[in-house]
């Protein structure tokens, strides 16, 4: 697609006219469907798909868009092509009777035909306009017509009747697909690339690591715009649904609402209130260090909630989930029987990558859980390379954070070294992640928990212990001393120990304040005596010296009576 | 439509043992179509005189026909007896593919 084409103003894009396929994804990789009243070349090798997409565009016209339509089988017999889409619900027989469809069966045979002149053919085109007519067919389908280059044997007169078939279904205004059996190095062995060219659509069927994997591009789209991307697709029981890889833009509704963990002390680490409804969440760690069981606890909290969660276990089956979180006190079993909680256990072998991504789409659709959570995701490497689990985990994403699904993924790091870049490389497409590490210390395994990120809010820094008792799990500060951080009893120990010397330094207090009392009191009666000393020897010296002022004044009163006495003789 | 020849003979079809049933399918006036129906009567007339009937059909009129007689290529002729059955599509410009497809030696 050139860039003056993607320039041209969008109310020239937006009138070219497209007709709705109804087959999933396919409408929102082509923006809108396939060109309308215009041909449509599909092509791919053998088995990839080409039959059962035509089918199923015809099939959807006619049941979802009112549009009934012709299919002209040069392969397969209308009886066989009934019974081969039965298996998709197609029942073509009944909406043969309705007229909402039209099977014809061309039979050609090469060695039953002379050709002895020149012809045309007419034959087909009349054909197929009674066709058109009986039914008002608005979606024509022929599948393959190359085969007439093994019937008739002029290609000069084929190839100038073949462009001629385009024009008339052009003129006649019928949306239409031409199948094409791919060819060495060309998109059809018989070259109807060149006759069809407004839109054409190759299918590819893949094996790598014993697992299939069928794509689908669109290599040309003429006045549009498209994805030019191989978008995987998937057909299941109901049909072919094709998944765009990623949504182009970044444009998800965010919420600002937050959702508990299950774990008091986990909130708390993030920012006392949990994780943002809507995220994703990465609980990585090695082997046994509680990611079930923080998962469970999330589902838990979610069901509490009355809120649905479907959790999708690739290791462990329901039973054993359940049983084995019975005993940290979380009784699962009730919210399945509530409906609130759904488990789909699988092997991650049992299908290719986007077998399960559309498994997945499927339960969600159906089941509209506002919680989803995938243990573990590191077991779906088994069936494809890191970058397809990649890539795989990014369109969940996409599409989980488009309908406001939180979603919580647990991973299996290998070793101890763990390595912060990897992570089956979600750890940057993820919105939290935590991690659940041992600490072996003293003879003893314990566990720590940190959040190594959390977009958008203040969180911790803090190792913390992550404990798993029967009552549920809790996180405990470790013990950061002297003699570093100290986990489970070596912490315990530790605290014991502060205990002991708090209540000797309580004693030791103790006795010294009373040494002290005692001091005082002694102390306080040498004073009491010394006074009373005090007094005894001031009252003796008070007492001669009265005695002394008495003598003298006594002795002062007799020498004056003297000397009176004197005088009066 | 149904153009009976005229030249149909009187004469007991299977005494001889080898009569021909033919039908030939058109498309309206077009030039394959009206060099088929001339050079169809000039084989029989040369080759089968008097044992062979010939049915022209216009498909433009009976275009339920196309799907029941499997018609892709026009002109069509189908030599219905004696059997096998044979198809024989083309003006019908190479006697010697027509002769040798309608199991006409000479």
């Amino acid at each position: 697609m050139s860039l003056e084409t993607a320039n041209t103003p969008n109310s020239y894009l937006s009138s070219l006219p497209k007709t709705l396929t109804g087959i999933t994804g396919l409408d929102e990789i082509t923006k809108g469907g396939l060109p309308k009243g215009r041909p449509t070349l599909i092509c791919g090798s053998a088995g990839c798909g080409k039959t059962l997409f035509s089918i199923e565009f015809i099939v959807r016209g006619a049941l979802e868009f009112n549009e009934p339509g012709v299919f002209m089988a040069f392969e397969e017999k209308s009886e066989e092509l009934a019974q081969n889409v039965a298996s998709l619900g197609f029942d073509l027989n009944q909406l043969q009777k309705d007229k909402l469809i039209k099977l014809d069966h061309v039979h050609i045979e090469r060695s039953e035909i002379e050709e002895t002149g020149e012809y045309d053919l007419d034959g087909l085109f009349i054909r197929l306009g009674y066709a058109i007519d009986q039914i008002g067919a608005k979606r024509v389908v022929l599948d393959t017509i190359e085969n007439l280059f093994s019937g008739l044997s002029n290609q000069g007169i084929l190839r100038a009747e073949l462009r001629r078939l385009f024009e008339w279904l052009k003129a006649r205004k019928v949306t239409t697909i031409i199948t094409g059996e791919r060819g060495d190095g060309t998109l059809t062995r018989h070259g109807l690339e060149e006759y069809v060219s407004d839109c054409v659509i190759l299918l590819d069927h893949r094996v790598s690591n014993q697992i299939s994997t069928r794509l689908l591009r669109i290599v040309k789209y003429r006045g549009s715009m498209h994805g030019t991307n191989e978008y995987p697709f998937l057909i299941n029981e109901k049909g072919i649904s094709v998944l765009p890889v990623t949504s182009l833009t970044l444009d998800h509704p965010v919420s600002s609402e937050r959702v508990s963990s299950g774990i008091p002390a986990l909130d708390k680490m993030l920012d006392g209130q949990g994780f943002f409804k809507g995220s994703s969440i990465l609980i990585s760690g090695t082997a046994g260090t509680g990611k079930t069981s923080i998962a469970a606890s999330f589902a838990n909290e979610a069901c509490l909630r009355n809120e649905r969660c479907i959790y999708f276990a690739f290791e462990e089956s329901s039973f054993q989930i359940i049983r084995n979180m019975r005993s940290i006190g979380f009784d699962l079993q009730t919210h399945i029987d509530k409906g609130l909680l759904k488990f789909q256990a699988s092997r991650p072998t049992l299908n290719g990558l986007e077998m399960h991504l559309v498994a997945i789409h499927k339960q969600i659709k159906e089941f509209k859980p506002s919680v989803v959570i995938l243990d573990p995701i590191t077991n779906l490497i088994t069936v494809g390379t890191v970058s397809d689990v990649k890539s795989m985990l990014i369109r969940l994403i996409d599409f989980l954070q488009a309908e406001q699904i939180t979603v919580l993924f647990t991973a299996l790091t290998l070793n101890n070294v763990i390595n912060e870049q990897t992570d089956e490389g979600v750890s940057s497409l993820v919105d939290a992640w935590l991690l659940v590490k041992d600490i072996e210390f003293n003879g003893e395994r314990n566990r720590g928990l940190y959040v190594m990120k959390s977009r958008g809010m203040k969180h911790s820094n803090q190792v913390r212990e992550f404990i798993i008792t029967d009552k549920g799990l809790d996180l405990v500060n470790v013990y950061l001393g002297s003699e570093g951080v100290l986990t489970g009893s070596a912490r315990e120990a530790q605290q014991l120990l502060e205990e002991t010397g708090i209540v000797i330094r309580e004693y030791a207090t103790n006795r010294k304040d009373r040494e002290i009392e005692r001091k005082k009191l002694i102390l306080e009666s040498k004073i009491a005596s010394l006074k009373e000393e005090f007094e005894s020897v001031q009252d003796e010296l008070n007492k001669t010296y009265i005695e002394d002022e008495l003598r003298k004044e006594v002795m002062e009163k007799n020498r004056e009576q003297m000397t009176r006495s004197r005088h009066n003789e | 439509m149904i153009n009976q020849s005229p030249t149909q003979e009187s004469t007991d079809p299977y005494s001889e043992g080898q009569h021909y049933v033919l039908q030939l399918f058109v498309t309206g006036i077009s030039l394959n179509s009206v060099r088929a129906i001339a050079n169809i009567k000039q084989i029989c007339e040369q080759y089968l005189p008097g044992k062979y009937s010939l049915e022209i059909i216009d498909v433009h009129q009976q275009k339920m026909l196309a799907e029941r007689e499997q018609l892709i290529a026009l002109p069509l002729l189908i030599k219905r007896l004696p059997l096998p059955e044979r198809r024989l599509i083309g003006d019908l410009s190479d006697t010697k593919k027509v002769l040798s497809g309608l199991g006409i030696t000479n």
